[in-house]
């Protein structure tokens, strides 16, 4: 009986935890997705979790001050509240508690309004946000006076191709010149053997910004800054020491009995490595691909140093950060660009999770 | 083709010999020089940029990836072109060549070149040839010894102001208080998790940050800081807390009146995006304690507190230092939140963004680079302990 109780409350006690922390987790991200479909106006206004059911005041009536002949300049007499201009402008319960009575407007045109407390929810969602970063459709305010306010669009799906033409070869180059280089130490003899894998396992740790100053000169000699080939060059520079250390412990723990009856058979190493090294190693290549896609996406400081000169190369990192600093409260741009830079490392996350943990298992110690 | 590269088997007159011996010569010349002015087309058709953006995306993918596999089969069948002996003497290097020779170029031999730099002053060493060192020495020194300034970079990284700032930042702040905060609640995950029902659920959603980059996270981030003035209502989550609870509100992470604790509102979004990391690697780690050891320690009477403490963490704790080394070389470079969220003021400076600051928009070349080798002796620890580890390997 007690421990039946105990376990009860434990559980409870677990799985509410778990639950306070999971929320913590996701509430930012929620909040950015849900913002995203609301107007801009409303992101403004109002927070992003009015959507969800909320108590909140909701005019009734409205009274004319002037019809009642009441004078804002003194103490007022209405709805059985007597009050002055300012608490009125700030709001004032009756007296059964139920209704609020708010001036809106300055003193001398301004009208009484009786506001009610309801539950309500803000759910005017649109798709508006998207297309405005996305296609660059300009957003049209029409302000009370008339006026119309335009706040231009952006163009996201151009650096969403950047981003893709970036981070696909990124990815791939880097892990077949890796696969290659593994295969080569763990199946062939050579001079150098051991000081190359050496040289490998030590810069693993290496911080990348060691690099970019030369680099930045020697692509300067080549013409090379603002190139595609610059910046997959330096992704596989940067990812090859874990590519090449966590293919090497994959490749070199295969099976020694099905390379031999495939090199008795008279197959080269090229024909052993394509026809049976590479699919073997589906499992490792592809937990190191999300590793190296998800890096390589969310990418900033390496786009900006190789691409930064050149804005038709410009990746989905660099023009949101672009945003971010030119035009800070633009938050109907902000909340649906984020969510448009996010949304395939998401589908990527999501779809091969089970390999990038194992990806993560294997090489947790990288630079 | 097979035919021509096929070796004779019958004798032939000697001019039926030359023929194919040229042709072979012109096909093994041909092949690669027609490989590479294709790949130059390319890279020229890419980098003048003028085709729709999505034929541009396409281009470029298949040349990328299919230039690289493209390199490789042919360095194969120049090898393979060879004799026996000297096939198994360059073949190695085929495989293992590009990927040494990338590693050489973009991280083994800039570790040198930064440190040769970082001795200069602000256009670091002026352009000369190597060979003058050999050849001219004098001349080569000469013209080295207006710029050179020893290790006066380093004392100024140690001396300036917004240095210091930078290593209090980076040593306190996201060391002392991001590492513990993200260890202690990766660990907290994994435990809780592994204990309840929604296992795979609660860990899913704790991990997704991983796939968002920092500047989304900065996006997000600034979401919810973002401030209103006073009268009118907040949209930012952490100030509609606090304005409800009765305070005011600020711009947290710019909000100098509390410098330099500000900090903490950026290392919260580090800690928020890596405590997934440290969560799976504690998790695997804590399914592989033995049953009967919990078991045994519970029926001894010790109760889950103990149980954990005394059991749990000492068996991971291997675990344990790897995630904290991961993640303190992680911080020590961080760079993409604060750029992006503060880009450094308010007393938010941290090594990385010193580092791209005086590199990239002051242009001190010597100066960024003193920086970069400070990076570098910081991680050496870990190296070694890494090469340490490689020896115990079997076959090295």
């Amino acid at each position: 009986m007690g421990t039946r109780r105990q376990r009860f409350f434990s559980t409870l006690l677990v799985n509410g935890t778990l639950l306070i922390l999971v929320l913590l987790w996701v509430v930012p991200t929620a909040g950015l997705f849900i913002s995203s479909f609301r107007d801009r106006l409303d992101i403004q206004r109002t927070g992003w979790w009015t959507v969800f059911p909320h108590r909140q005041w909701q005019v009734t009536r409205v009274i004319n001050p002037r019809e009642l002949g009441l004078d804002p300049t003194g103490v007022m007499e209405v709805e059985g509240v007597s009050a002055t201009f300012e608490e009125l402008r700030n709001g004032v319960m009756t007296p059964d508690g139920r209704e609020r009575l708010q001036w809106i407007g300055n003193r001398r045109l301004g009208n009484i309004e009786v506001q009610e407390r309801v539950w309500t929810v803000n759910w005017k969602f649109t798709l508006d946000n998207y297309e405005q970063v996305l296609a660059g459709k300009d957003f049209e305010y029409k302000r009370p006076d008339g006026t119309v306010e335009i706040i231009p669009g952006d163009d996201f799906s151009g650096a969403f191709f950047n981003s893709l033409a970036v981070a696909v070869p990124s990815t791939v180059i880097p892990i077949l010149i890796a696969a290659f280089a593994a295969y080569g130490f763990a199946w062939m003899n050579f001079s150098g053997r051991r000081f190359f894998f050496i040289m490998v396992v030590a810069l693993l740790v290496v911080p990348l910004q060691i690099a970019l100053v030369p680099l930045l000169r020697d692509y300067a000699k080549l013409n090379l800054n603002g190139t595609y080939l610059a910046i997959w060059l330096a992704h596989t520079g940067f990812g090859l020491p874990l590519a090449t250390y966590l293919l090497f412990n994959y490749i070199a723990a295969l099976p020694r009995e099905t390379l031999e009856s495939a090199f008795i058979d008279g197959a080269s190493h090229f024909v052993v490595f394509v026809r049976l090294i590479l699919p073997l190693s589906v499992p490792a290549l592809a937990s190191f691909a999300i590793f190296q896609f998800l890096w390589v996406w969310n990418d900033y400081l390496v786009a900006l140093i190789f691409l930064g000169g050149n804005p038709q190369f410009e990746v989905v990192t660099q023009r949101l950060a672009n945003i971010i600093g030119s035009r800070g409260n633009d938050w109907h741009l902000l909340t649906s660009g984020a969510f448009v830079t996010m949304v395939l490392p998401l589908i990527v996350f999501f779809s091969l999770q089970r390999y990038f943990v194992r990806g993560l298992l294997a090489g947790s110690i990288k630079g | 083709m097979e035919l021509l590269l096929k070796p004779a088997e019958s004798p032939r007159s000697l001019g039926m010999r030359l023929l194919t011996f040229i042709v072979r010569l012109l096909i093994v010349v041909a092949i690669p020089l027609l490989a590479f002015a294709v790949l130059y087309a390319g890279f020229v058709f890419l980098r003048a940029g003028n085709a729709p953006k999505w034929v541009i995306t396409l281009v470029a993918i298949i040349w990328g990836v299919g230039g690289v596999a493209l390199l490789f089969w042919l360095f194969n069948w120049l090898v393979e072109h060879l004799s026996d002996t000297w096939r198994a003497r360059l073949l190695p290097f085929v495989f293992v060549g590009p990927a040494m020779a990338i590693l050489t170029w973009y991280l083994a031999l800039p570790t040198i070149r930064t440190f040769w730099i970082s001795l200069f002053g602000r256009d670091g060493p002026p352009a000369i040839s190597w060979l003058k060192l050999f050849t001219a020495p004098t001349e080569f020194w000469a013209t080295l010894a207006p710029h050179w300034m020893g290790l006066s970079n380093y004392v100024a990284v140690f001396t300036d102001r917004l240095m210091r700032e930078a290593f209090r930042n980076n040593l306190f702040f996201w060391i002392l208080f991001g590492v513990p905060l993200t260890v202690v609640f990766g660990l907290l995950v994994a435990v809780l998790a592994d204990r309840s029902r929604f296992e795979r659920v609660a860990k899913s959603f704790i991990f997704l940050p991983m796939a968002i980059s920092f500047v989304g996270a900065g996006v997000i981030w600034n979401f919810i800081y973002e401030v209103r003035p006073p009268t009118a209502p907040q949209i930012g989550l952490l100030n509609a807390i606090i304005v409800a609870l009765g305070g005011q509100p600020q711009a947290w992470p710019a909000h100098t009146g509390i410098a330099p604790w500000n900090n903490l509102f950026l290392v919260i979004i580090v800690v928020w995006l890596q405590a997934g990391f440290a969560m799976v690697l504690f998790s695997a780690a804590l399914k592989g304690i033995p049953d009967e050891l919990l078991e045994a320690a519970r029926v001894d009477g010790a109760n889950e507190i103990q149980v954990f403490f005394r059991i749990m963490l000492p068996y991971i704790s291997g675990t344990v230092i790897t995630v904290t080394t991961t993640i303190v070389i992680f911080t020590l470079k961080i760079f993409d939140v604060v750029w992006v969220m503060t880009g450094g003021q308010f007393g938010t400076e941290v090594i990385a963004t010193q580092f791209y600051r005086q590199s990239f928009i002051a242009r001190n070349a010597g100066y960024g680079s003193a920086i970069a080798i400070i990076l570098l002796i910081a991680v050496i620890p870990v190296m070694i302990y890494n090469l340490r580890r490689i020896r115990e390997q079997k076959g090295f």
